[in-house]
């Protein structure tokens, strides 16, 4: 799966983008944070504030979101655009 | 007619009014640029605008329809910026037209709201001692 980082939470991660394969046991994108955030202390760091949305194939999704069939899965602060 | 554009280079105002308000249709034309200000304490180096180019594009084409709809819209144009800005340059442009005015201001005012805590486009200011990432105000 394809994740993307944006904004504060790309620069604390040094990366704006990276493909894992997740467990099978990861469904929802609350899991997939979860997941990430007991990976590497560097992901604790970027999502611990919870402040960030996560967007799956564009669309704004919930933690309770099942990414099974998503493509992409992006992770950013709140937007400050306009 | 609905025109949605991001780019990094400046926009034309006028001619993008010259163009809206061609229509025969349009009895009213509203139009809103947000620009780049200056701090209060320090002075602002550059404002750096970072976006998801491919969400970004289906959120303000998607507030663009809905306003279309809501408010009777005959023609609808956004065009946000990304990239290093500086003081007073302008970042965002929403023009709307509608037969009557109270419909584009409204139409208008909603387009900006919405975009402000759903598209997705991150500032960054820069001073001459640092770097901050804007935090998000209602």
């Amino acid at each position: 799966m394809k994740l993307l980082y944006f904004a504060k939470i790309r620069e604390i991660l040094g990366r704006s983008d990276e493909t894992i394969s997740l467990p099978s046991n990861i469904l929802s994108a609350g899991d997939l944070i979860d997941y990430l955030m007991d990976l590497d202390d560097i992901y604790k760091t970027a999502f611990s504030d919870k402040k960030f949305f996560i967007a799956a194939d564009e669309e704004f999704v919930e933690m309770d979101f099942i990414i099974k069939n998503s493509k992409e899965i992006a992770i950013f602060p709140p937007v400050t655009g306009g | 007619m609905i025109k949605i554009r991001i780019q990094s280079e400046a926009f034309n105002i006028e001619n993008e009014i010259k163009e809206i308000s061609r229509s025969k249709l349009n009895g009213a034309t509203v139009s809103f640029i947000g620009s780049v200000r200056d701090l209060k304490s320090e002075n602002l180096k550059n404002l750096e605008i970072e976006h998801f180019p491919k969400m970004a594009e289906k959120v303000l084409d998607k507030t663009a329809q809905y306003a279309f709809k809501n408010w009777n819209l005959s023609q609808c144009t956004i065009i946000h910026r990304y990239g290093k800005l500086k003081v007073a340059d302008p970042i965002v442009l929403i023009i709307t037209s509608s037969p009557h005015r109270k419909e584009a201001f409204k139409a208008n005012e909603y387009i900006i709201d919405f975009l402000k805590t759903n598209a997705p486009f991150w500032k960054k200011e820069n001073t001459e001692k640092r770097s901050y990432w804007v935090n998000q105000k209602n």
